[in-house]
């Protein structure tokens, strides 16, 4: 592309206008709203339908409201930062095109469901990361290391590849009706990062991370709803990792 | 305000805060400021790997991968720099996996390597397999080790805060020559208050990533706006090398979003609109995996010569359809997804279009191979650090190899953990904190804040747009002395814009309105600084390429720049480069 272009190479798109309809809050209120009062307001913008819906939040906030909230890093997908509640399905802002949206229809845009809502289309993710540490999230070893690498075939890698993918978005967790409902259970999101360790051959610490998900808030409590592995913005499989979690726990065999 | 006392502060948590922070908070207590959450940090965006010669799919050592180092950094790389990084490089991989970094493994179950930019057998026979893996999310993985190792270590993470200054017990510049300078702490802004924080600490360590967003067409993330080197140049401290930015050859076209170059190690090609592999006419040796300065000019070139591909035939095509399904799914799973997701195109049967995307800063804060931030050419300061991105060791020089990074932040990062919490250790009290510390960044909030619904006329994102576009048009993989005046004088005029900007959310909590506007003004610094570099340097090197002077000229640019900046506008100066055992020749590949 030179550094005159302004859209996408590929392909010539029409540009459109978009309304989105936005959940919103003021921690500290205003003339309207009482503060974390939650409300809604519509924006409408012109956007391409191969824009994604960070773009249209970026295009209100920086040319229409300064004030709209929302937290962003990479804008591909790779860092976690703006999953949302889109059209009532948890995505990434950043990896939803407006043309798999009906743009036609006003996008329903909202803060991610089950944790505190913070402003805007921001929520406190302290809860989130605080189930992830309690599954241990590190390679357990016993003995002294190697002094080159230790060894791990293809096979042994590929066991547990799914769930090295994980970027902590929460999408999964905050699909999860129980989450909604339940305070204590830690979600599928640490479930899937307990995985990646209980299958990695390398690691000895997976009975003990067993045994924090045998827990009353662990695994028992997944319903199968698969919310979970249909929200995972990287494809993972997640309602598959929980059950090898419970064949663990029930078999003994991992 | 809160005030808080440690023995070390680092700022940053991506690779090389957070590589630092395991040393650092085993050694002396540690608090480490990040303004995203860590694992948001942008090395979890580095795709194709980190390089190291461990030999265990082919014959490798180290010092063939010094001499790649420094000859893709086409000299200017220090080279007792290089030495280190490239020696240490084996450890760093088998640390990472020790904390259970999960590599893609041989048939024998060790790490695998493939081949990448610029890594030659035998100082440039033929490509080698240096780069260890993981898929194509080696940064991810990375990242995520480092955090889960933060995690085991309990190590103390203040998020999403944002340092704005860095509070030095005196003016670095006004200092004599050898006088004592020390760090004292910095000042921060807690985002989800709006709280002003002040850190006291023995030793502070700068990790915070590349101004990757100075530049409109960029493989970096919002968030990567220079802060850091910002700081550090308000504080009167010189960056070194700024004019040498690097453009990744393939990003996807019109979107800037980077596909690895992991890509053409795998074997894939680049093709003009006539569907021919143009690289062959450039780098006939190691074609497709020369490094990224050159191949980027070479898509450009072809571009302007009219054999681009597309409607507007302004980029090229990156060609893996010759390669099997089953082998694309393994090792390039998500930059085939972002091709499909981005742009609609199937990199099964489909080439992917592509172009140079802002990627690297090779530039930023100059440091010693201990991490220890220096004042002028010789002169520390003592107890301030910087690694990663934007620090400048300098171990890429005018262009960065792939791979490379990701080392360096594992290596320097590691280093600078050390060194800060040594020097913190030896250090029996911190400087004097100044009772006003806070003054600089309070007036700053206060300025911004009094905007909202008051006269100023500027949008923030209007005024980033213009820097993002000029530099795009003036100041990317070819410069000259005319491109490079309009951007002084385009940067000069929206710098005096941004004096009057005004901000739209009066609220204290979350306001990342205020925030892009402190970025903001990071980025014209930095801008100015990449600008005046850029023009001073009369000559063509690395990823600094000068239509007017198109050859390198080791007579009078054999030098690193040091950029201070003044009141009266950049002061440039020079530095030598410390050469060891290679003595520059031309580059060919």
């Amino acid at each position: 592309m030179t550094a005159t272009a302004e859209s996408p190479a590929v392909g010539e798109v029409k540009a459109m206008q978009v309304t989105l309809r936005i959940l919103r809050s003021k921690p500290e209120g205003s003339d309207e709203h009482a503060p974390g009062e939650q409300y809604w307001q519509e924006f409408q913008v012109e956007a391409h339908a191969t824009d994604r819906v960070l773009d249209a939040l970026h295009k209100i906030k920086w040319e229409q409201d300064g004030s709209l909230a929302f937290r962003r890093s990479c804008a591909h997908g790779v860092c976690g930062s703006d999953a949302m509640r889109i059209n009532a399905r948890n995505r990434l802002a950043c990896k939803t095109l407006l043309k798999d949206l009906n743009p036609a229809k006003p996008i329903i845009v909202e803060p991610i469901k089950g944790l505190p809502v913070e402003k805007d289309l921001i929520v406190d993710m302290e809860p989130f990361f605080a189930s992830y540490r309690e599954i241990m999230p590190f390679l357990m070893t016993t003995g002294s290391a190697p002094t080159r690498e230790r060894l791990q075939s293809p096979e042994e890698r590929q066991r547990f590849d799914d769930t090295t993918k994980c970027i902590m978005c929460a999408a999964c967790t905050t699909s999860c009706p129980v989450f909604w409902t339940d305070g204590q259970y830690f979600g599928p999101q640490a479930i899937v990062g307990a995985h990646r360790f209980i299958f990695d051959s390398r690691d000895e610490g997976q009975w003990d991370r067993l045994e924090i998900l045998n827990d009353k808030a662990g695994v028992w409590k997944c319903r199968t709803a698969f919310n979970c592995t249909e929200a995972c913005p990287r494809g993972i499989e997640v309602t598959k990792a929980i059950s090898e979690v419970k064949h663990a726990l029930t078999t003994g065999e991992i | 305000m809160t005030h808080h006392e440690y023995d070390v502060v680092i700022v940053g948590a991506g690779g090389a805060g957070m590589r630092a922070a395991l040393e650092s908070s085993q050694r002396a207590r540690t608090a480490v400021l990040t303004k995203l959450y860590p694992t948001r940090s942008h090395t979890g965006a580095a795709q194709g790997g980190m390089a190291a010669a461990l030999a265990n799919v082919e014959d490798d050592n180290a010092e063939w991968h010094v001499f790649d180092t420094i000859k893709g950094g086409d000299y200017l790389v220090d080279q007792d720099a290089a030495e280190i990084l490239c020696n240490e490089a084996i450890d760093a991989v088998l640390d990472l996996e020790k904390m259970g970094l999960p590599f893609n493994r041989t048939p024998d179950g060790k790490v695998d390597q493939r081949r990448f930019g610029g890594h030659t057998r035998n100082h440039g026979e033929a490509a080698v397999r240096r780069a260890c893996y993981s898929a194509d999310r080696t940064g991810h993985m990375i990242l995520q080790t480092l955090y889960q190792q933060c995690i085991k270590q309990e190590v103390e993470f203040f998020n999403e805060y944002y340092v704005l200054d860095l509070i030095l017990d005196k003016d670095p510049q006004a200092a004599a020559p050898g006088e004592d300078v020390s760090v004292a702490g910095v000042v921060a802004l807690e985002l989800s208050t709006g709280e002003i924080h002040t850190f006291r600490a023995k030793s502070v360590i700068f990790a915070t990533g590349g101004a990757g967003k100075v530049f409109k067409t960029t493989s970096n993330a919002h968030t990567l706006t220079g802060d850091g080197m910002g700081i550090a140049l308000g504080a009167g401290l010189p960056l070194e090398d700024m004019e040498f930015f690097q453009f990744h050859p393939t990003g996807l076209a019109g979107l800037g979003i980077l596909l690895s170059e992991a890509a053409r190690g795998e074997g894939g090609i680049l093709r003009n609109s006539e569907g021919e592999r143009f690289m062959e006419r450039y780098a006939p040796t190691i074609k497709d995996l020369a490094p990224r300065d050159m191949v980027a000019r070479a898509m450009a070139n072809e571009v302007r010569e009219g054999r681009g591909a597309g409607p507007h035939k302004d980029y090229v095509l990156l060609d893996l359809t010759h390669l099997e399904p089953a082998h694309i799914d393994e090792k390039l799973p998500d930059i085939t997804e972002f091709a499909r997701t981005y742009l609609g195109v199937e990199p099964y049967t489909e080439p992917v279009p592509v172009y140079p995307t802002a990627h690297y800063a090779m530039g930023g804060i100059p440091t010693t191979v201990q991490g220890e931030v220096l004042r002028n050419n010789t002169d520390t300061v003592k107890g301030l650090y910087a690694a990663g991105e934007c620090a400048c060791v300098s171990v890429h020089g005018a262009n960065r190899l792939g791979t490379n990074s990701l080392l360096d932040i594992n290596v320097f990062g590691r280093r600078a953990g050390i060194a800060a919490a040594e020097h913190a250790v030896a250090t029996a009290e911190a400087a004097a904190f100044p009772d006003d510390a806070a003054a600089r960044v309070e007036g700053i909030v206060t300025r911004l804040l009094a905007t909202v619904g008051g006269s100023g006329t500027e949008r923030v994102a209007e005024v980033r747009k213009a820097l993002q576009e000029t530099m795009d048009r003036n100041v990317q993989v070819f410069r000259d002395a005319a491109s490079l005046e309009e951007a002084t004088r385009v940067v000069a005029e929206l710098k005096e814009r941004y004096k009057d900007v005004a901000i739209h959310d009066r609220g204290q909590r979350f306001n990342t309105d205020l925030l892009e506007a402190i970025e903001l003004g990071f980025l014209l610094e930095i801008a100015e600084v990449v600008v005046a570099g850029a023009l001073a340097r009369q000559e063509s090197r690395g990823g600094h390429y000068r239509e007017d002077f198109p050859t390198r000229d080791d007579e009078k640019f054999m030098h690193h720049t040091m950029a201070y900046a003044t009141g009266e506008g950049v002061r440039l100066d020079t530095k030598p480069v410390v050469v060891t055992k290679y003595q520059p020749m031309e580059r060919k590949y």
